[in-house]
């Protein structure tokens, strides 16, 4: 089936109802991927503030990010004596073995050299036990979802050294879910892999309660196993839509060449096939039994819903990697989707998507560097009757009566936007009921008012002619 | 240091020593807290921006446009910030950047502030555009004050810079100062123009969070006193216009809008009194206070009539929740001091005791006026970090909090309750029936089985502590 692919910036100027974020912020959110890591963010107060508040109401976590607070006059004269002041502080504390520091637009355009002044400051300091690592993330370039890969590339950058080969694989991701994360190492456990799973956020910012409040809580990936990464046998990434010069997978691959396989992220049925096929070669054995159960059930799922998902003509929108996933999964249910879209500017997710849309059914518009307003003219004249994304959808609800199946980031109207669970085929299925579901609330709720009113007035509009004998 | 205090000492590991004038306890042997001054790099202050200031205060404005001009960040995190109602218009909901770009960083970004702001208004011809300056915009020197100038003339609308660059200040009290700025331009009639004067009041710093201009609203209609307008919930531009036509300013958020209350009354002869409808007891006091600058007998008996008759409905509340109340410790960390003292009087009237308060703009002034309320020994704090908060919530054995979202999740962590009083929140805490649902809100919370399961974890942490102390 044809699809339509809109270029927004050509057709206006004015980003109206923003769906994207900026890329200090995804930066912010892989750095709390490392273990015992701080971030502070080189700017004016206000950006570490906005970041930790989208992700303290997406987490439902306290999420300390600091500033080095720039103002007018270091906008003027450099920042460094702040960053240095700033460092000194975070590192009293929070004592981080790790500080990670992401740039702001406003350092970026003041031009602040961060590699100069951090090997400075750690010189002057004599510091040799925190590793500070600088990543550039000027908001006027991306969203958050790159500089999500944006920081976690530094981080492997940063410490990959050349080692000796081990059976230990690396596991790069996206930006997903808290529960997302568990999950995957649950499967990766149920194969019997050992793996570097980075950046590994599931026990950092969706801490359980364990009776201990820390600054910095426990988890996150191994600073000496990131290290070793490069003796690995191989990377698995879930990143297709990442571009090249982010992507840490591929960094391994040409710098130590750790053989790369760049895979979608697992959510539906062929998706979570790819990845069990490469768990599969790379272990040399096949599929446990329990995840074989698992697939099963998802299929037999599958079955019981088709005909209502059939029904569903959806809105998909969010960071590139995640809305792959979710076409997938609508495809192979028979719900065939009106409208993709995505705030980033990926050109590698479109042509992705294009050839997934090939089976549709139904005409697809493909969205990027999309606003909702883009998305709302959109989804009007396609007639989509259902969304799956983040809480910026929240009008199309509040407007058109539109539900959304929450997924992504950020998910700020509800709780649990850390536990929604969309990999693998338990995920999947899990995703797959919500989706469901949701269709069958929306129906039942509304089918009777709209049968009554559409069939009583055709039944009134035929003339009675019952007493009229012949 | 005649403002040392000791609750910062070399010993405690976690705490910035650089912060010990920003800290007092109230009572006998006061000093001056250190406080108005930048936040410290790496102090994981709380507060926002200046750009952040200026958009809380306008963005209630409900048919203009507001535009953002900076990269996408800026308007994403302030995208619908807060619960604001409308009683018509929408327009503020909708949420306009330039989405700046690397292009026009070097560039400049001045043509495609005036294509965006020529788009907006061919697709929705608003009354006005409120163009909010973002530290990119200011530091690459854009003139948005030009651009507007020029826009406006070519429109024949109202198209307004808020010169509100983050960078300016870390203190978003300068941002509320731009808006201020930005709303005394809007209401200043042109060449020309009159306003006629009424015997109707402006209400300043009132947001209309979960439709609390309503509630006032009503009682003043009831008493006999209608609305000018409100600055700026449920607000529109044409009743902004009207402001000058005001006989009396009330002004509740007061580090919001006491400069535009002076502003106004120099320029157009308006008075202005300071009201807060934050707790049954404020309210009384600011509604006699309202009647008496009418000193109409009429207004008179409808007010203590009003009050006898809410006041039924208010005080077996009281009752009822104070008996469970009283004795619980409270801490409060809020933006601003109007917040706080409103806070501080309505847990008082439960019984509670406050040990600790902090805001993240107050001036020597409030500090002054929130240690004369507290008891000896209480903690004030002037921009706090989680740091901070997390020992002083623990030292001082708080049972519950009151502040903005940033803080709740740490409060839940340690097992202590949490008052949401942010501006982004749904439900209305003013008047007699706000001050119900705030105490409710402050029981479910504060004595909520919760607690016990999580105060059972951290009492193991207690019986450990000093085996963990090489664990942080």
């Amino acid at each position: 089936m044809m699809t339509e692919t809109v270029s927004k910036t050509t057709v206006k100027q004015v980003n109206e109802n923003q769906c994207h974020m900026c890329m200090p912020l995804g930066g912010v959110v892989a750095f709390k991927g490392i273990e015992n890591t701080m971030v502070l963010v080189h700017g004016s107060q206000g950006c570490s503030t906005y970041m930790r508040l989208a992700n303290v109401e997406h987490y439902h976590e306290p999420i300390d990010v600091a500033s080095s607070s720039l103002n007018e006059k270091q906008t003027i004269y450099g920042g460094e004596k702040n960053l240095r002041k700033g460092l000194d502080n975070v590192r009293k504390v929070y004592n981080p073995k790790v500080i990670g520091v992401v740039t702001t637009c406003l350092a970026e355009t003041m031009g602040e050299d961060l590699n100069r002044m951090i090997a400075a400051y750690k010189l002057d300091n004599n510091l040799d036990d925190v590793d500070i690592i600088p990543v550039s993330t000027p908001s006027y370039t991306n969203s958050h979802s790159e500089g999500f890969w944006s920081a976690t590339r530094a981080v492997i950058e940063y410490y990959a050294k050349p080692c000796e080969q081990h059976n230990r694989i690396n596991v790069i991701i996206t930006h997903i879910s808290a529960a997302d994360i568990r999950e995957l190492k649950r499967i990766l456990d149920v194969w019997g892999f050992e793996y570097t799973l980075i950046p590994d956020y599931s026990m950092t910012i969706d801490r359980p309660f364990t009776g201990k409040y820390k600054k910095i809580g426990a988890g996150g990936t191994n600073t000496g196993d990131i290290s070793r990464m490069p003796g690995a046998p191989v990377t698995i990434q879930f990143g297709r839509t990442c571009e090249d010069k982010m992507s840490p997978g591929l960094y391994l691959k040409e710098k130590f060449g750790v053989p790369l396989v760049n895979l979608p992220l697992p959510i539906g049925v062929e998706n979570t096939d790819l990845l069990m096929k490469a768990l599969g070669e790379i272990a040399g054995k096949s599929m446990p039994k329990s995840i074989k159960n698992e697939r099963g059930w998802l299929i037999d799922a599958m079955a019981d819903s088709h005909k209502y998902n059939a029904s569903a003509r959806p809105l998909i929108y969010g960071e590139p990697e995640l809305i792959y996933g979710y076409t997938c999964m609508c495809m192979e249910n028979g719900s065939y989707p009106a409208v993709i879209a995505t705030g980033s500017q990926s050109s590698l997710v479109s042509g992705m998507l294009e050839e997934v849309l090939v089976n549709s059914d139904e005409e697809a518009v493909i969205i990027e560097d999309a606003d909702f307003a883009t998305i709302e003219d959109a989804v009007l004249k396609a007639g989509s009757n259902l969304a799956i994304g983040h809480s910026g959808g929240k009008f199309l609800t509040e407007n058109y009566g539109i539900p959304i199946v929450r997924a992504g980031f950020p998910i700020h109207d509800r709780v649990g936007g850390q536990r929604i669970l969309s990999v693998g085929y338990a995920g999947t299925l899990a995703f797959l009921d919500r989706f469901t579901n949701t269709i069958l609330e929306r129906k039942l709720s509304t089918y009777r008012e709209a049968r009554k009113t559409e069939l009583l007035s055709k039944l009134e509009s035929v003339p009675d002619k019952s007493c009229v004998m012949e | 240091m005649e403002n040392t205090c000791p609750l910062i000492s070399e010993t405690d590991a976690a705490l910035i020593t650089d912060r010990q004038s920003s800290i007092m306890t109230a009572g006998n042997n006061k000093k001056s807290i250190s406080c108005d001054v930048d936040s410290l790099a790496g102090s994981v202050s709380q507060r926002a921006c200046v750009f952040s200031g200026a958009r809380v205060v306008l963005n209630p404005v409900t048919d203009a446009v507001h535009l953002v001009h900076g990269p996408i960040g800026c308007a994403s995190y302030t995208y619908d910030i807060r619960g604001s109602l409308s009683s018509g218009p929408n327009m503020y909901r909708r949420n306009f950047s330039t989405d700046m770009k690397e292009k026009d960083v070097i560039f400049g970004g001045e043509t495609k502030l005036i294509a965006c702001i020529d788009e907006i208004v061919e697709k929705y011809s608003p009354p006005a555009i409120f163009v909010y300056a973002t530290c990119v915009a200011g530091m690459i020197g854009d003139d948005i004050v030009a651009v507007c100038r020029g826009a406006s003339e070519r429109y024949g609308i109202d198209i307004i810079p808020v010169e509100s660059s983050g960078f300016l200040s870390g203190n978003k009290i300068i941002g509320y100062r731009a808006a201020a700025e930005a709303l005394l331009k809007l209401i200043t009639p042109k060449d020309g123009e009159v306003v006629e004067k009424t015997r109707k009041l402006n209400y300043l710093g009132e947001y209309n969070l979960g439709g609390e201009k309503w509630v006032v609203e009503r009682y003043l209609k009831e008493i006999g006193i209608g609305i000018n307008v409100a600055f700026t919930g449920d607000s529109t531009v044409a009743k902004l216009k009207k402001a000058p036509g005001a006989c009396l300013n009330l002004v509740q958020c007061t580090g919001s809008m006491h400069w535009l209350a002076g502003m106004l009354e120099e320029k157009f002869d308006i008075p202005y009194m300071d009201v807060n409808f934050f707790g049954s007891q404020n309210t009384i006091e600011s509604l006699r206070k309202i009647a008496a600058f009418y000193d109409d007998p009429g207004i008179y008996a409808r007010t203590e009539a009003l009050i006898e008759r809410e006041m039924k409905a208010v005080t077996p509340v009281i009752e009822k929740y104070k008996k469970k109340l009283t004795g619980k410790r409270a801490a409060i960390y809020v933006g601003g001091a109007f917040k706080a003292l409103a806070i501080i009087r309505q847990l008082k009237e439960l019984g509670m005791e406050i040990v600790f308060t902090g805001t993240q703009t107050g001036k020597k002034e409030d500090y002054e006026e929130i240690g004369n309320l507290l008891n000896e020994g209480s903690i004030i704090v002037d921009d706090a970090n989680p740091a901070e908060i997390e020992k002083f919530l623990i030292e001082k054995k708080v049972d519950v909090m009151a502040g903005g979202v940033k803080e709740r999740f740490l409060a839940y962590k340690l097992g202590v309750g949490f008052i949401d009083h942010n501006h982004d929140r749904k439900d209305g805490l003013i008047g007699f029936e706000g001050a119900v649902k705030f105490i409710r809100e402050v029981y479910v919370t504060t004595c909520s089985p919760v607690w016990k399961y999580m105060k059972e974890g951290l009492k193991e942490e207690d019986d450990d502590r000093n085996s963990q102390q090489d664990d942080s």
